[in-house]
This record gives C-alpha cells, structure tokens and sequence, in this order.
C-alpha cells in the first residue's frame, strides 16, 4: 500500500507497541483504532533500550518484552492483520541488524570473520507481511545508507524524524534520503503526551514546507483540538502515540475491560479534529 | 610530564567516527546536530588547543587531581610471580579512580563550549562522583542519573554526589542499573540539548565520545610509558587493565598500541557463569569482548551482550563498575585486529586479588581494579619479565559489598569475616 497517498487527505496516524499487554490485545486495539478513524498505523516492535520514548511508552515496550514479544510474533502478527491502512513499523536499529541469520553471524563473529549482513534480512520479511515503511528513530541520515538501500530494494519507504534541531544541509540530506512521509518532531524532547500545541509546530512546519513530502506532527499531541491545530499549521497529518498507550495502560479490570471501546472514543476525537482542520484549511482557499 | 606529547597530532586514522566495523553515532535526530558540535569543539580545543584548552587541562590535572601518579614496583606481587610487576595507581588521583581525567575534561570542554548545565550517568558511582567534583571545581550545574538500586548498593557516592552539589536523579527502570541510567541521560540531553552537555562517563556512545574519552583518559598511558622506561630502563612486555565499557583500558593501553613488543591484556568480568540465559534475558557476567556479538548500544555500533533478536541482556559482576552490556568500540576493533587479548576472570578469583592486594601490598584496590590483578596472579606465564597492571581505582567504596560476598564464598585467603560484625552490624538495610 502506498505511504504517501495514506496523506492526501490529513492523516490520522495512531501509534501502539505490539504485544502490551499481548499480541491478542493488541489486535482488538488495533481493529479499534481503524475503526475510530486512523489511516497509517505506527506498529511498535518492542526494544529493550528505547532511548526516544517518554515514560509512557517505555512502560509499554517493558509489558510488552515482558510478555515475550518477538520479532518473529510481530511479523506474524502483522501477516495475519485484516485492516485496509498502510502499517508503519517503529523500532530501534539494534533489532533490523540482529534479525536472521543471528546463528549464522555467532559462527562469524567466533571465526572473526565479517558479521551481520545489516538490515537486508529484516526488510526483506517486512515486505513479505505487508509492511510499507520503518521509523527507526535512533538511525539518523549518516548511518542509513544501508537500510535507505535495503528499503529500495523491497519497495519499502523509510520515515525520518525532522528535530526541531535539524536544519540546513543535514535536513536537505534527510528528505533526499526519506519517502513516505517527514515525521516532524513538534518539541525537543522524548514521546510522551502533553496539553498543548507546542510553538514549536509552526516554526518546524514552516522549515519543511518546501519540500514535496507528506508532514506528519508528533511528540506531545494528546486531544483532538490540538490535532485540528496542528493540521491548521499545514500538517499533512498527526501521529498520536502516549496519548493511545495510556488507554492500554489501565487494561485488565477485573469487571471486564473496556479497552477497545475508549481506544476507539480516544481515536475518533482525534481524527475528527484532524478532520476539522483540514476543513477549516479548505476553507480560506476553497473553490 | 616528561613524555610531552602534542596528543593528536597522529591520530587522524578515526575522522570519521569508526574504528574497523565499530562506532558511528546511532542516536536520535534531535542529538545529532550536538553530537556534531562536540565533534567541531573536541577538534578545536583538545586536538588543536585552541584557547589553550589543553593547557588548562593539564594545569587542573595536575593542581585539582594530583597528576602524575606514581607507577610504583610491588615487591611482594613481584616476589610471588616471580617477575617484575608494576601497578599504575591512578588509585591516587583525586576521587580514587580514573574517572576524573574524563570528567574533568569533559566538564571543562562544556564550559570551553559555552554549555551552561552538564548532566551524566553513573553506574557504581564513580563516573558520578568525579564529575560532580569536576562540575563544582568548574563552577557547572550538574545532574547526575543513577539507577535506584545502584542508589542502594552506593550510598556513599550519593552523598558525595550531594555533597559537591549535584543533582542525584534516581532511574528505576529497568532493572535500575547503569545501562537504564544511560538511556534517562540521554533522553534528558535529548530534551536540554541546546545548552547542556552530556558528560558521557566511558569510551562508549556516538562518535566523538570514544575517542574523546580516550584521549582524555591516555594520559595514564602516557604517564606509563614515561615512568616505565625511566625505572625499569625498558618497555614491559605486557600491560594489564580491567574492561567494562573501557575506559581505563583505553586510556592505559593507547600509548603501548603502536610498540609490538608489548601484550595488551583486557580483563573483563566472567561473573558466575560465561553464559547467557536467554529465557530470563540475562548474563551472569559482563564479557562483552569475550562472549558478546556485533549490534548497536547506545550509540555506536559495538560488541554487546544481547538475545538472538537483539534485545539487550542485564549484566552482571560482583564489581558494579564493570557491570555493562557494552564496551567501547575501538577496544572491540582492537580485540578483532588481535592487538589486544580479551580474558576474564570470575568473581570469586576478583576477590581473592582484592585481599591479595590488600595484606601483600597495602593497597585496597578497587574490585574492578582487582579483576586485572587477579588475571595477572592467575597467568603469570603471559605477563613476560615485566608487567604493568593499571590499579584503575581504591576500594573504599566496596567495603561493604566485599564483606558480604567474602561471607557468602569460600575464598583461600579470606581474613575472618567475625572481625567485621560490628563494624557492619546495625547497619540494617545500609548494604
């Protein structure tokens, strides 16, 4: 499925990490959030070190490691999803450089002969399961070149993150080396749910405007007014992920949980508002 | 000093960032455009001393730290291994352990910078305590990330962290240990990165970091070297360091690198077991050079201890300086190009050296210290005629946990643990 066209209208773009509390759970939430309006779907794989996340995330990469999560049941797991929305997969490089041929590379390592054949391997199972794009936000420009390639070989697109840091000829660089979409990076910082629109958003829009790519907001975005806000600044689309992990947080209630049903209430709010702004956005210009 | 060199001047072979297959700068995108401004400043001030950085560097070194060491012959040691055997006792720098050299430049190359608040990770404390001291000697606010058990096993380092007036932040992921406390500073850089630097702790993280910190820290070669040739009249044939993440490895091999004739020996911590259980996800050692495989840690791409998928596994030592699932990438390259031999010992053996040093020497070396010794009384056949072995750090901050591991082991030259009861009875829940 095309990643970019996912963004022809503004795009609703909900993260969860697969596996918190299980693999099963996750795809009821999922189900959830397709219903409640999403148009790309963030996929966390868990990673023990996620040096990005805030503390709510963090929370759900450690239940869902804990719960055993691979990425071989990720995989499978993405295989079998039965949505109609491109599937964006989150992780950290360590896991793409290990995946495949681990045994093959132990043998090397003792031998001292080369190791890992990079990424290949994991990309090529990505395309396999229906995967359209990574976000890897610990692999800045300079270290992608191997993946970039990886990613072209299988047809895969390859999202950067755009820092409120990021200027000049580093993010002339990153766009030539990103597809799909820019991930705009609202605040300095890690993930992690906040109250406001960061002033920030404007100012990193504005930096990127130039360029012929779809913009997708994160970090911070937690209401449905702020995703109307963020789409009103030009956001081609608002990726949501603290905000949804903080429903899953509270799962488990003895008297039956009700998940699913506020995943899919919280989801609705915010592609809604993502909805309104690009509305309001029609609007001035319209025909 | 008498071996004066322009440090640098020869070390163009790293420009960028990699040493073999290792290194890099695997970090997030909001970091990269101050991992490059460290790059611009480690090449301005410490290489081309600019504004005469390194002066005051050395200057600070020598007035605040106490530089030179001594490399100083133990007699005993040498008697029982029947060779010569030297002991760097960077024991005897300010702090009582290495650390300084890194955190004292580090924190003043932030200040070079224009930075105006540092923050660090600590593991056992040591890295902590160094920079806190260097950041009030320095006059910087300073905060410093420790995992909440590694809070409990070191109290002491807490309170002289407090002490010196930083900032002591508790990181309870995890299983609270140094490789958490290094993810929280670094999403603390990740969010302050316009005017904080991050006073990375060992030869570790995205480039410049293992080359700076190794630059910083050759002075102990460098030292070494010199003292060395002047009492002995040679080179040794062997030099002896223990290895976490490596940074008193680095910093005591560099200047040997490039004499062939010297072995370079690695002693990392064996634990209990070389093993890993990959059902638990965790390894009962930290022997990342030994048992660890090619991935990406913090940073740099690197040997580290993981699980077939890549997920990074706890490590584990009786010596919680030593207790990390990575190591610097240039000691992997070293360790692949066979320049350096990676060897471990157990803990048990690590603590057998650390009474051996205390009753035959008068020193009470650090336990990560011991582990070096310990390697050299084990394989005295591999150190040659003569031997350095660099004594990292004092043990003062590992009373408590040698008495109560010495208990709990059957160790031959033990003293009796009755001697301690008082001294360590009351103390409750203070282990």
């Amino acid at each position: 499925m095309n990643l970019a066209d996912a963004f022809d209208e503004p795009a609703f773009v909900p993260y969860l990490c697969v596996g918190d509390p299980s693999v099963e759970r996750t795809r009821e939430y999922v189900q959830a959030l397709v219903r409640g309006g999403a148009d790309v779907l963030e996929l966390g794989l868990p990673f023990s070190e996620p040096i990005a996340e805030g503390p709510t995330i963090q929370g759900s990469v450690v239940r869902a490691l804990e719960a055993g999560t691979t990425p071989e049941q990720y995989f499978e797991f993405v295989d079998s999803l039965d949505v109609d929305v491109p599937v964006v997969c989150m992780t950290y490089y360590n896991l793409l450089y290990q995946y495949g041929d681990s045994e093959a590379q132990r043998a090397s390592d003792a031998s001292g002969e080369a190791a890992s054949d990079g990424p290949e391997s994991f990309v090529e199972r990505a395309a396999e399961v229906g995967i359209s794009g990574f976000v890897i936000p610990d692999l800045p420009a300079e270290e992608a070149g191997p993946l970039r390639a990886a990613c072209d070989d299988h047809g895969l697109d390859l999202v950067f993150i755009v820092a409120p840091t990021t200027e000049g000829d580093r993010l002339e660089r990153m766009v030539e080396l990103s597809s799909g979409y820019l991930y705009v990076q609202a605040r300095l910082g890690v993930t992690g749910a906040k109250a406001d629109v960061s002033d920030q958003t404007e100012a990193s829009l504005a930096k990127v405007s130039q360029y012929d790519i779809p913009k997708a907001v994160g970090f911070g975005v937690s209401s449905g007014d702020q995703a109307r806000h963020i789409v009103e600044a030009g956001a081609d689309g608002v990726i949501v992920g603290s905000a949804l992990v903080d429903v899953v947080a509270e799962h488990g209630d003895p008297d039956g949980d009700d998940v699913p049903e506020r995943l899919e209430a919280k989801a609705r709010e915010l592609s809604e508002g993502v909805a309104a702004g690009a509305e309001n956005m029609a609007k001035p210009e319209g025909q | 000093m008498s071996h004066e060199t322009q440090r640098g001047a020869d070390e163009t072979e790293d420009r960028d960032g990699t040493f073999g297959r290792y290194g890099g700068q695997y970090v997030p995108e909001a970091l990269m455009p101050a991992v490059q401004e460290l790059e611009d400043a480690y090449e301005r001030y410490v290489l081309n001393n600019v504004d005469g950085f390194v002066d005051e560097f050395r200057r600070r070194l020598r007035d605040f730290g106490g530089r030179p060491t001594p490399l100083q012959r133990a007699d005993r040691l040498s008697d029982r291994l029947d060779r010569e055997v030297y002991l760097k006792r960077e024991d005897l720098l300010h702090g009582g352990a290495h650390k300084l050299n890194n955190a004292l430049g580090q924190v003043l190359l932030a200040k070079y910078m224009g930075k105006e608040r540092i923050v660090a990770e600590t593991g056992a404390g040591q890295h902590g305590t160094a920079t806190a001291m260097a950041a009030a000697h320095l006059d910087m606010p300073c905060e410093v990330y420790m995992g909440t058990r590694d809070i409990q096993r070191q109290r002491p380092n807490v309170f002289r962290m407090r002490l010196n007036g930083s900032e002591v932040n508790p990181v309870s992921a995890g299983r609270g240990t140094l490789k958490e406390a290094i993810n929280e500073t670094m999403r603390d850089w990740a969010t302050n990165v316009e005017d904080t630097h991050y006073v990375i702790g060992s030869v570790v993280g995205p480039h410049p970091f293992p080359e700076m910190v190794r630059t910083f820290q050759s002075v102990i070669s460098e030292e070494a070297r010199a003292q060395v040739q002047e009492q002995a009249g040679q080179l040794p044939d062997s030099v002896v360091a223990c290895a976490g993440g490596g940074s008193n490895t680095m910093g005591t091999f560099h200047e040997f690198v490039g004499d062939e004739s010297v072995d370079l020996f690695a002693v990392e911590a064996g634990g209990s077991s070389l093993a890993v259980d990959e059902e638990t996800g965790v390894a009962p050692n930290s022997a990342s050079l030994s048992t660890g495989t090619e991935g990406v840690l913090h940073g740099a791409r690197t040997k580290l201890l993981q699980d077939s998928d890549g997920n990074v596994v706890e490590s584990h030592s009786v010596s919680s300086g030593l207790d990390y699932a990575g190591v610097g990438p240039e000691l992997a390259h070293l360790v692949d190009t066979e320049r350096v031999t990676p060897v471990n010992v157990d803990d048990d053996e690590a603590l057998e050296a650390f009474h051996l040093l205390s009753q035959e020497e008068g020193i009470i070396p650090a336990l990560e210290s011991a582990h070096a010794v310990a390697f050299a009384r084990a394989n005295p056949e591999q150190l040659g005629g003569l031997t350095v072995i660099n004594v990292s750090g004092r043990g003062d901050k590992d009373l408590e946990s040698v008495i109560e591991e010495t208990e709990n082991r059957e160790l031959e030259n033990a003293p009796g643990m009755d001697i301690f009861e008082r001294a360590a009875g009351g103390s409750g829940g203070g282990l």
